[in-house]
């Protein structure tokens, strides 16, 4: 057999999950959609002692809208689910339209959300649309939990704040303000496949076409989810023309990016990336904001 | 390791076994059910040959656990046609030559088979995203996408 020996074990309310997980804590591995995990595992690169299976606990496969504006999805909620659902589409239009791009329907229909931004694959989609979105995570564990800025839960390569007896229950995304433009853009050598770059800007005008607020979000151009400061800055107060977001997004590739070549990609073609992405994703993402003052 | 007894519904025939955790699903249905039809490529997710349909959404069997499906229902390559009664789809295949070694072929058939009830008329563009998880090595595609052309008309054609 593929795998090395585990202990299984498959609570079935988040109650139990908890309590395993502080029982076992650094020996056990969650297994959430097992895209990842499962691979991994397959190659024995990771043998963990005990599999706590998430899959029967329904508490974390919720998908809400709450009265306070915010989206609550629950980890457990599959990409697939992201995909589809109207109430995402309506609160978090920037999911749904980056969830096409996240591997392929196969893996969308097993993979979840809390699955992919606890492994904090630097080349995946999830991680850097919430570090954008602003989103916050919700940590449990036994006895207790604390809430984690999105931008905060990424440490460094595959590692986030996350401690071995805590699970990831829940992703809060706040509302965007009034008038917020969105947009994603990837390169992949071929769809579903890893990006070897991509982008994710918001852009809020005022009516008179003033940027208000600015944020540029890129994937695997680093170890973790990169924010850029200086280019969304330079947008900011000003009234975002063609040549200022080419400006900006070359500010962005030439200043506020590190990125290690690869065998898909070397740094140099990834900052070349960078820029044209940037620059593809504010530009669409004003052009949106622009639209919303229209209509 | 401790061994766990599942029941699962394959293709509607129920199975009751006894295994150990470590099982992967795409093992499962080959070793211990002799549900060979299902094929085994690259076992890390990558290929797609191992497609399954798992509550009736394609799967990578490769990347479950067979003690996860107790009390789920399954489709295999196996629960489609049969050599004398083909179904549709698989006819398709066989009149736009969508195979030449048929490795890949059981993974591309229990993907498209949920995507056309949901798209019963899809652009070329569509089917070539709906593909895109399932490598083949022989086809270049195109015939693969013929054939789906063929069973989206043949659909829509009974109805």
């Amino acid at each position: 057999m593929k795998p090395a020996p585990f202990e299984y074990i498959a609570p079935q309310s988040l109650a139990e999950a908890l309590d395993v997980m502080d029982q076992y804590g650094y020996d056990a591995k969650l297994l959430a959609g097992g895209q990842s995990l499962i691979p991994v595992m397959n190659f024995r690169l990771a043998q963990p002692a005990v599999i706590v299976d998430l899959n029967g606990v329904s508490e974390l496969a919720r998908l809400s809208a709450n009265g306070d504006g915010g989206l609550h999805i629950g980890a457990m909620v599959r990409h697939s689910q992201l995909e589809h659902s109207p109430t995402v589409a309506a609160k978090a239009p920037l999911v749904a339209e980056t969830m096409p791009h996240v591997a392929h329907p196969q893996i969308r229909n097993r993979g979840t959300i809390g699955g992919s931004l606890a492994h904090a694959d630097p080349a995946a989609e999830l991680p850097a649309i919430m570090v954008a979105l602003q989103a916050r995570f919700r940590l449990q564990r036994m006895g207790g939990e604390r809430w984690v800025h999105a931008v905060d839960f990424y440490q460094a390569l595959f590692t986030t704040a996350l401690e071995p007896e805590e699970i990831l229950v829940e992703i809060v995304v706040p509302p965007l303000p009034a008038h917020t433009g969105y947009a994603f853009h990837e390169v992949a050598r071929r769809h579903g496949d890893f990006a070897q770059a991509g982008a994710a800007a918001l852009v809020t005008l005022d009516k008179r076409g003033v940027c208000r607020e600015a944020r540029l979000v890129y994937l695997n151009v680093g170890n973790i989810p990169v924010q850029t400061q200086e280019a969304a800055a330079a947008l900011v107060g000003a009234t975002p023309t063609p040549d200022l977001i080419k400006a900006a997004a070359q500010t962005a590739a030439q200043k506020e990016i590190d990125p290690a070549g690869d065998i898909h990609a070397s740094a140099d073609y990834k900052r070349h990336l960078a820029a044209v992405l940037g620059q593809r994703a504010l530009q669409q993402a004003v052009t949106r904001a622009k639209e919303s003052w229209a209509s | 390791m401790k061994k766990q007894t599942i029941h699962v519904t394959i293709n509607g025939t129920e199975y009751t076994k006894t295994i150990e955790p470590r099982l992967l699903l795409s093992d499962f249905l080959r070793h211990e059910l002799g549900l060979t039809g299902t094929h085994v490529g690259c076992e890390h997710g990558v290929c797609g040959a191992c497609t399954i349909l798992f509550d009736g959404e394609p799967v990578r069997s490769c990347l479950m656990f067979a003690v996860q499906t107790d009390g789920h229902t399954l489709q295999t390559v196996e629960g489609l046609g049969t050599p004398d009664k083909l179904h549709p789809l698989q006819e398709a295949f066989h009149e736009a030559h969508g195979l030449q070694c048929g490795f890949c072929t059981p993974g591309v058939l229990m993907t498209l088979i949920p995507f056309l009830e949901k798209n019963s008329d899809p652009t070329e563009t569509e089917i070539r995203e709906a593909i895109s998880g399932n490598l083949c090595r022989c086809t270049g595609y195109q015939h693969i996408v013929d054939a789906v052309k063929i069973a989206a008309h043949k659909n829509t054609d009974t109805n």
